[in-house]
């Protein structure tokens, strides 16, 4: 018999709560005991609540026991779960754990399973399907397919990818780009992050064809320094890649040119916003630009160039592996395909849950959240990021779709969702919203940079019961000013949390 | 010129006033520019750190789980308050708008580490650790 395999992850969260202890811990006793192993660094399946995950292949299955703490390795031995032996800590057979079991993963398929640093086991998992039928195609071919789709952008248009880069298709240009916007600066999203530390050669492929598509040879990742691990694991991939004949010249035998960089940025909220990223990557401040001309027509240098996010890109393999019809075939209404829903915050069970659109946000909290960490009530949970409303529970019941959560006021964007609890004070969350905005405006737009600055001031006097309904007149107007007024999304959606808060809890403001 | 700024900060720990010349020259750019980008992002210094920074994650996915509380007790513990380097030169603190470590919240970064399910007793034992 050959050493048993066993799986210790080691994406950010999994450290977090200290799966690299766990990791020398299993190496140190298995030298003890005399066991053989072969210690695994996957990346994370998601199931955040259960980090550190381990995991035992026995009889070609794996095998879950979590959360495994170093305190716990002794007892494990004892237990010998390296054969599969029960231990309070064990889960049954990964897959089979419903919170995983009950999702869908297309875009995840691989994430927590292979090693993120090993190429070949990428290649063994189905890698490199998709770009293997995009060689064979005609670039409209490719982008008719990610058309067909139905993928669209995870930010808060939800843009269709297919038209995005039809645009950049047809652009006239002798050099274009494909850039990637994994500044994923907003609270309650991790996904990006994911995928760059558990499954990286996704995005480059997904990157390169893309890069295919359009007739780019150059493409950059803008990465947020939050990231530390995100970067160290891409930086490696693409170097694996680029010795494998994956990246640089002649790409997987396609005649065509694709380089990849990762471009570190420095902090910056607002570079998460499209043309203040490519000014970024330019190397200057990261001012938003007016639009037009779109970053399609005129982008990175003033070249045609496709901006998406992470999660776009990393969905476009398996959309080229398995054809336009298989994805489309997921979800609801206009909503296409699958969300890669990431549940945060004061929640019992968080993690990465990807499932076909159209499950309800209640099924979302409940059935996979298992209600708060606290245990108690759920008063709000804020959806899409920090210029997202927050949702009342009287909307729990709405369905995962772009245009559902829109009709009443709130976005679904990249599908992250924050959980607080009854102990919540929502004028305080108002009053973050506005000073974030403040602490981030870039400040090329009036009402973003001075409307956000009075907006923790009014809230200020509201919540000291200075003049309170003259000021809550006062903010509703300052909001709709803001939302009309300022050039992008910062400015024009950092007042919807503070008006969600203005409609469902207007209790916390002092209303009668 | 980020990649730049970026190797100048992870050699000497900050961007010192003298390297913005240096940088304006080698890119064809007034001292002007350079001082702008590197006062535009957050994450560029231009004073030296302490030994270690801890960044505490002042996020919302954090503040539903205490993290108001702990940012304050990073404060008093250590003595200084956000952007400040502590009297004996250990530790700066810093604020950071998310860590991507929003399912084990609330969490904070010592430099490149990152730490979840962090509670004022977790915190001090890190920073004891440090």
């Amino acid at each position: 018999m050959g050493a048993t395999r066993v799986f210790v992850p080691s994406d950010t969260t999994a450290r977090s709560v200290g799966a690299d202890a766990v990791a020398v811990a299993i190496q140190s006793a298995a030298e003890k005991n005399g066991s053989e192993i072969d210690l695994i660094r996957n990346g994370s399946r998601g199931l955040y609540w259960l980090e550190p995950l381990v995991e035992v292949e026995v009889d070609g299955r794996r095998l879950a026991y979590g959360p495994v703490g170093a305190g716990d390795i002794a007892s494990l031995f004892d237990a010998n779960f390296l054969a599969g032996g029960d231990h309070p800590r064990a889960l049954g057979a990964t897959e089979e754990i419903p919170w995983l079991a009950g999702q869908t993963r297309l875009t995840f398929a691989r994430v927590g399973i292979v090693d993120p640093r090993s190429l070949d086991d990428y290649i063994a998992h189905g890698g490199y399907e998709g770009l293997g039928e995009a060689v064979k195609l005609q670039r409209a071919e490719i982008v008719e397919i990610v058309t067909e789709s139905g993928l669209r952008g995870r930010g808060g248009a939800a843009f269709p990818t297919g038209i995005k880069w039809n645009t950049v298709l047809g652009a006239e240009g002798e050099q274009k780009y494909v850039t990637c916007n994994a500044d994923e600066g907003d609270s309650g999203t991790f996904a990006d992050r994911m995928i760059m530390e558990s499954d990286p050669f996704l995005l480059i492929e997904g990157m390169t064809i893309a890069g295919l598509a359009v007739g780019a040879t150059q493409g950059y990742i803008y990465l947020r320094a939050e990231y530390p691990l995100a970067i160290e694991i891409m930086n490696e991939a693409i170097a694996s890649a680029h010795a494998a004949g994956y990246l640089g010249e002649d790409v997987a035998g396609s005649g065509q040119t694709f380089e990849l960089e990762v471009r570190v940025a420095a902090g910056a909220y607002i570079c998460g916003e499209e043309t203040s990223m490519l000014e970024s990557l330019e190397g200057k401040r990261g001012m938003i630009r007016y639009r037009p001309p779109l970053p399609a027509i005129k982008g990175l240098f003033g070249a045609p160039t496709i901006v998406n996010n992470v999660i776009s890109l990393a969905t476009v393999p398996i959309i080229l592996a398995k054809g336009a019809g298989f994805y489309r075939d997921f979800g609801t209404g206009r909503s296409r395909g699958t969300l890669t829903v990431q549940l945060a915050g004061n929640v019992r069970q968080g993690g990465l849950v990807e499932v076909a659109f159209g499950r309800t946000l209640r099924e979302l909290l409940e059935d996979f959240g298992g209600g708060t960490a606290t245990g108690r009530p759920i008063r709000a949970v804020q959806a899409g990021g920090p210029l997202g409303a927050y949702v009342h529970p009287s909307k729990f019941d709405a369905p995962l779709d772009y245009e559902a959560f829109a009709e009443f006021g709130a976005m679904l964007g990249h599908g992250g969702l924050v959980v607080f609890d009854d102990t919540v004070d929502m004028a305080e969350q108002a009053r973050f919203a506005m000073e974030f905005c403040a602490i981030e405006s870039c400040g090329k737009c009036t009402p973003c940079r001075i409307g956000a600055v009075r907006g923790v001031e009014v809230i200020d006097r509201i919540r000291s019961d200075v003049d309170r309904g003259a000021n809550i007149e006062l903010l509703k107007e300052l909001c709709e000013t803001m939302v009309d007024g300022s050039l992008c999304a910062l400015g024009g959606m950092a007042p919807y949390p503070v008006m969600s808060v203005l409609e469902y809890y207007p209790e916390d403001l002092g209303a009668d | 010129m980020l990649p730049i700024l970026h190797a100048i900060q992870a050699k000497l720990g900050y961007v010192p006033y003298a390297a913005v010349e240096p940088v304006a020259k080698v890119l064809n750019l007034s001292r002007a520019e350079v001082h702008g980008v590197i006062s535009f992002y957050h994450l560029f210094r231009t004073e030296p750190a302490g030994d270690r920074t801890l960044y505490v994650c002042r996020a919302e996915a954090c503040q539903s789980m205490g993290a108001r509380e702990l940012e304050a007790h990073a404060k008093e513990r250590l003595g200084i308050d956000f952007h400040e380097t502590t009297a004996d030169g250990r530790i700066s603190l810093e604020p950071i708008y998310c860590l991507g470590n929003c399912a084990c919240s609330p969490a904070v970064m010592i430099d490149t580490e990152v730490h979840g399910r962090v509670d004022a007793a977790r915190l001090d034992e890190l920073l004891a650790e440090s």
